[in-house]
């Protein structure tokens, strides 16, 4: 029931924004994220952006497990 | 879809897996609370390509799952009241409660309608002013936020017909009530993701130290579970006991500081019936003085029966850990997804659905 999904947020209007789930256009409520801007990928669950995601740590996580992958490599 | 399929990339798997082989010395067993993560594990193999070192057990992290009879009681009892709107996610409409579901209650007259939002909810009770629109708060900390936002913006908006039945459940003290009984034996916690994103790490780390049990918050992806089990072995092998987020890029130690304050806004945490695990205090949310008027439960005369469990459903131990699907008489015979006995069966979340859909060889 805590399912939640990164959409690309497109423009914002009074706390609400519209967004893309699934190729249908939608529009989602603003108003756990006040700091959300037009280019973020919010975090949405029942219409809600619960959070921004971070993009940066999204890269680094990334790049920590190719580092893993990388080593795994190495070794077998 | 970005964001979704880089953390499903097999290479970047297989080197979590190998790291996972090397590092496990230690016979452990870790518990993923949250059912979405009991979903990914079944759904993309996962407990077939740990080692043997390694055991994954489901907790109850399933809002379906763990609302008790008498609170399902309370919500077709609800939906039977005349002029009474009942708006609702879908998963509700099909749990059994003691005697009837939502779902039968709809094909007997009673007036349910699935909804996406609470924003929806709204909407319908916008829509129809003489009738009471009531929205059935079922879930943890991830969705009471949103169910809290709705009130507000009732208030706001002056309407006197839209209610909430709040059900809504907290999810570190039923770790804790899980830990305490010592009915599991538990070497780590994947802790909830999606819950974390609005409580953060830092209700977690009383856990851990408590109990000293490592917690990995995880997302949902295979990746964030196949890191987070390897961060879990690191600090067994370690004999740590820390929390650490394994779902960085959603996460943050603070959690999500505006929607707590919402939350705390409209909610106090009260008593909770959980099935399975009885009755633990300060484990829901109940609605603050000042908003009681969109209590459904004072506003509106909910008579129920005491409530019936069904013979021989093994929900309530599966839920704790104790018991697997398999341990049920009733699983796969009586009980399957088209005509379920126990909660677990219905919700796609449920431990008894994923071994029906995925497969119960593979568990155990």
């Amino acid at each position: 029931m805590c399912l939640a999904i990164p959409v690309l947020i497109k423009s914002i209007e009074d706390k609400e924004a519209e967004v893309e789930i699934g190729g249908i256009a939608r529009r989602i409520s603003l108003e756990l994220t006040p700091e959300a801007k037009v280019g973020d990928y919010a975090i949405v669950h029942t219409g809600y952006a619960i959070n921004i995601l971070d993009q940066a740590e999204a890269a680094e996580t990334l790049r920590l497990l190719e580092e893993i992958a990388a080593v795994g490599g190495e070794k077998s | 879809m970005k964001f979704i399929t880089e953390f499903r990339r097999p290479e970047l798997a297989e080197g979590l897996i190998s790291q996972i082989h090397r590092e496990s010395r230690t016979k452990a067993r870790f518990m993923e609370f949250c059912g979405g993560h009991t979903v990914t594990i079944f759904r993309y193999g996962i407990r077939q390509a740990l080692p043997k070192t390694l055991e994954m057990v489901s907790g109850p992290g399933c809002p379906v799952c763990v609302t008790a009879n008498t609170d399902l009681d309370k919500v077709i009892a609800l939906s039977r009241i005349p002029k009474v709107i009942i708006t609702t996610f879908g998963d509700m409409l099909k749990v059994p409660g003691s005697r009837s579901s939502l779902e039968e209650a709809k094909a007997s007259g009673a007036d349910v309608r699935t909804v996406y939002s609470t924003t929806d909810a709204l909407k319908i009770a916008r829509e129809n002013p003489d009738r009471s629109v009531v929205f059935l708060g079922i879930g943890f900390e991830t969705t009471a936020p949103t169910v809290a936002a709705s009130i507000l913006k009732a208030k706001e908006a002056g309407m006197e017909n839209y209610y909430v039945l709040a059900m809504h459940k907290l999810c570190p003290p039923a770790i804790r009530a899980i830990l305490d009984s010592g009915e599991t034996r538990l070497e780590g916690l994947i802790c909830p993701g999606h819950v974390s994103v609005i409580i953060g790490a830092h209700p977690w780390e009383s856990v851990a130290h408590d109990y000293h049990i490592p917690c990995v918050i995880s997302g949902f992806e295979p990746l964030d579970i196949l890191q987070a089990v390897s961060m879990l072995v690191a600090q067994v092998e370690k004999k740590e006991a820390r929390v650490e987020i394994a779902y960085r890029r959603g996460v943050r130690p603070e959690g999500n500081p505006e929607a707590l304050r919402i939350m705390d806004e409209v909610f106090e945490p009260g008593p909770a019936q959980w099935r399975g695990l009885g009755e633990i205090d300060n484990s829901g949310l109940k609605l603050r003085s000042k908003y009681q008027r969109f209590d459904a439960e004072l506003a509106l005369d909910i008579v129920t029966e005491p409530p019936q469990e069904p013979q021989g459903c093994l929900c309530g131990e599966i839920l704790r850990g104790v018991s697997s699907p398999l341990d049920c008489p009733l699983f796969g015979k009586t009980c399957t997804p088209e005509r379920p006995v126990g909660p677990c069966m219905v919700s796609s979340e449920g431990s008894c659905s994923a071994y029906y859909l995925y497969g119960g060889s593979l568990g155990g």
